[in-house]
């Protein structure tokens, strides 16, 4: 592999947007993963698929109405959660279906955006200006910068929302905000890998990391490590390879996973095989 | 002083009352045993201190102070619930958890809290790698992290073997003699709350008593009601 194309301008987009993107997705995937919440994200990236077709129909930027659609509908589910006690697959899935469909037929109306909606489905990081690293950088640094705020009440809320507020802290609120910036970090993130593979960013990297972790800080710096190389790696190999870069990453995040597997069973089987020595007299 | 008020507490649930007209304090340093049979409304009686229902009647008063008006008081209990709901999985160290409730990081205070359950040295270990007695005196130490006057706990062994629970008792007598901490704990267990409990309170829906422990252990025909072996039919006769 030759060391020139770390020269390229464009890569130096792409590599600096994919780690703020695969930093903040782990981050915000850490907590829907251990809310139970893993395909929240994909739910997400569907309804911003319907807000990207509104927005090329309607001639209005396509990420913004994007925004728009994926946060106003992650608010939207979460107050249909709460009032009516609907299970949150259940939830997921009205969410994924609806977004779909207004994307479907949206596009099914127009007839002849359809190069514009696959670079929103497979994502398109290689592609992405200067203006577009720069909000990307923008953004992911303002998502990184609330949940270090709010990491402590985050990650009680995530381990018990009863004794969250026993303690005081204002859940129902906490989880109103924290929908919103998955919604945003979705968003942002199908510039990377695209609509169809965004959940995997945003699981993938956490659910590696929990197998090997103890504590919650120590499972999100492994989370955010593995994410930011798949991301690099991905990248990078995608461009020797001449594939698709979403593709790529997450490939790479799969298998440090199938690795990570490997080597947990691997650990425990020796673990077993060291109890289980007969003790010869 | 009276810590605690409860006046004339009523919650219904869907026109099923759970709570009907509860009326009883709680004094500092007593150690409250609430005794009674599944469904008695001992967790409904706690969710409505703790604020989690708000959809009561009647006066619940914190340190002289109405809970509707100001959660200050909030501040001041700790509390240990049934059985704590988390994922197996979770990846939280034991120090982790018990700093929870901390507005910042405090280490000295996670430390002593863990000292005080005996739990000091599995500090850095995984909370879902410990056994359930382990993981009841983690929420204790949880519990005790912010220094509370008060302590509430809901039925705090259910599923706990006999030897953690013993050492677990051990704990809440220590901290209620030697800590001073006012303790307010549910229980089936008859036994333990005649060793520890300085008070009790019957409830079955409806306070059918409240006062000095020797005084309900000394009545026969409380004793025979709220004894274990009878709480179940007790609770099928009210639910008829």
């Amino acid at each position: 592999m030759s060391f020139e194309i770390l020269t390229y301008a464009f890569m130096h987009r792409a590599i600096v947007s994919g780690i703020a993107i695969s930093l903040m997705c782990s981050l915000i995937g850490l907590f829907l993963v251990l809310r139970k919440q893993s395909l929240f994200g994909d739910a997400l990236a569907h309804a911003a698929f319907g807000g990207i077709a509104a927005g090329l129909y309607l001639g209005v930027y396509p990420l913004w109405a994007a925004f728009v659609v994926s946060v106003s509908s992650a608010l939207a589910l979460t107050k249909i959660k709460q009032k009516f006690q609907i299970s949150s697959d259940a939830t997921v899935a009205i969410l994924l279906s609806s977004g779909l469909a207004m994307g479907v037929i949206l596009i099914s109306l127009a007839k002849g955006f359809t190069v514009d909606i696959f670079s929103f489905l497979f994502g398109s990081i290689l592609l992405v200006s200067l203006q577009n690293t720069l909000l990307i950088l923008g953004l992911c640094g303002a998502v990184l910068v609330i949940i270090l705020l709010l990491y402590r009440k985050l990650v009680y809320t995530t381990f018990s929302e009863e004794q969250a507020k026993v303690s005081g802290i204002p859940v129902e609120k906490l989880n109103y905000l924290f929908v919103v910036i998955a919604a945003i970090a979705v968003v942002i993130s199908m510039q990377l890998v695209g609509i169809l593979l965004t959940s995997s960013l945003i699981v993938v990297p956490n659910v590696t990391a929990i197998l090997f972790s103890r504590g919650f800080k120590q499972t999100a710096i492994l989370s955010m490590s593995f994410a930011v190389f798949s991301a690099v790696v991905g990248i990078l190999s995608s461009y020797v390879l001449n594939v698709a870069p979403g593709g790529m990453i997450v490939l790479i995040s799969i298998i440090i996973f199938g690795v990570s597997l490997g080597m947990k069973s691997l650990r425990a089987r020796n673990k077993f095989t060291r109890k289980t020595k007969p003790i010869v007299p | 002083m009276k810590l605690v008020e409860i006046e004339n507490l009523t919650v219904s649930y869907e026109g099923v009352s759970a709570l009907d007209k509860v009326t009883f304090s709680v004094e500092e340093k007593d150690f409250l045993g609430i005794i009674g049979p599944n469904g008695a409304g001992k967790t409904t009686l706690f969710s409505c201190m703790l604020g989690l229902i708000t959809n009561y009647n009647g006066t619940i008063k914190f340190f002289g102070k109405d809970i509707r008006k100001s959660v200050q008081h909030l501040k001041q209990i700790g509390y240990v619930p049934q059985k704590p709901v988390f994922e197996k999985n979770f990846p939280a160290t034991v120090e982790e958890v018990v700093g929870m409730s901390l507005n910042g990081q405090d280490k000295d205070k996670v430390d002593a809290s863990l000292q005080k359950v005996w739990l000091h040295e599995l500090g850095k270990r995984r909370i879902g790698d410990l056994s359930g007695g382990q993981q009841q005196r983690v929420f204790i130490a949880k519990a005790l992290v912010n220094d509370p006057q008060i302590l509430i706990l809901d039925e705090p062994v259910t599923g706990i073997d006999s030897q953690s629970m013993d050492f677990f008792y051990h704990i809440l007598d220590d901290l209620n003699r030697k800590e001073g901490i006012t303790i307010i704990w549910s229980s089936h267990d008859l036994d333990a709350v005649a060793k520890l409990a300085t008070k009790v309170a019957c409830l079955n829906r409806t306070l059918a008593f409240h006062g000095i422990s020797e005084e309900f252990f000394h009545n026969e025909d409380l004793l025979k009601m709220y004894s274990e072996s009878s709480m179940q039919l007790h609770m099928h006769k009210h639910g008829d």
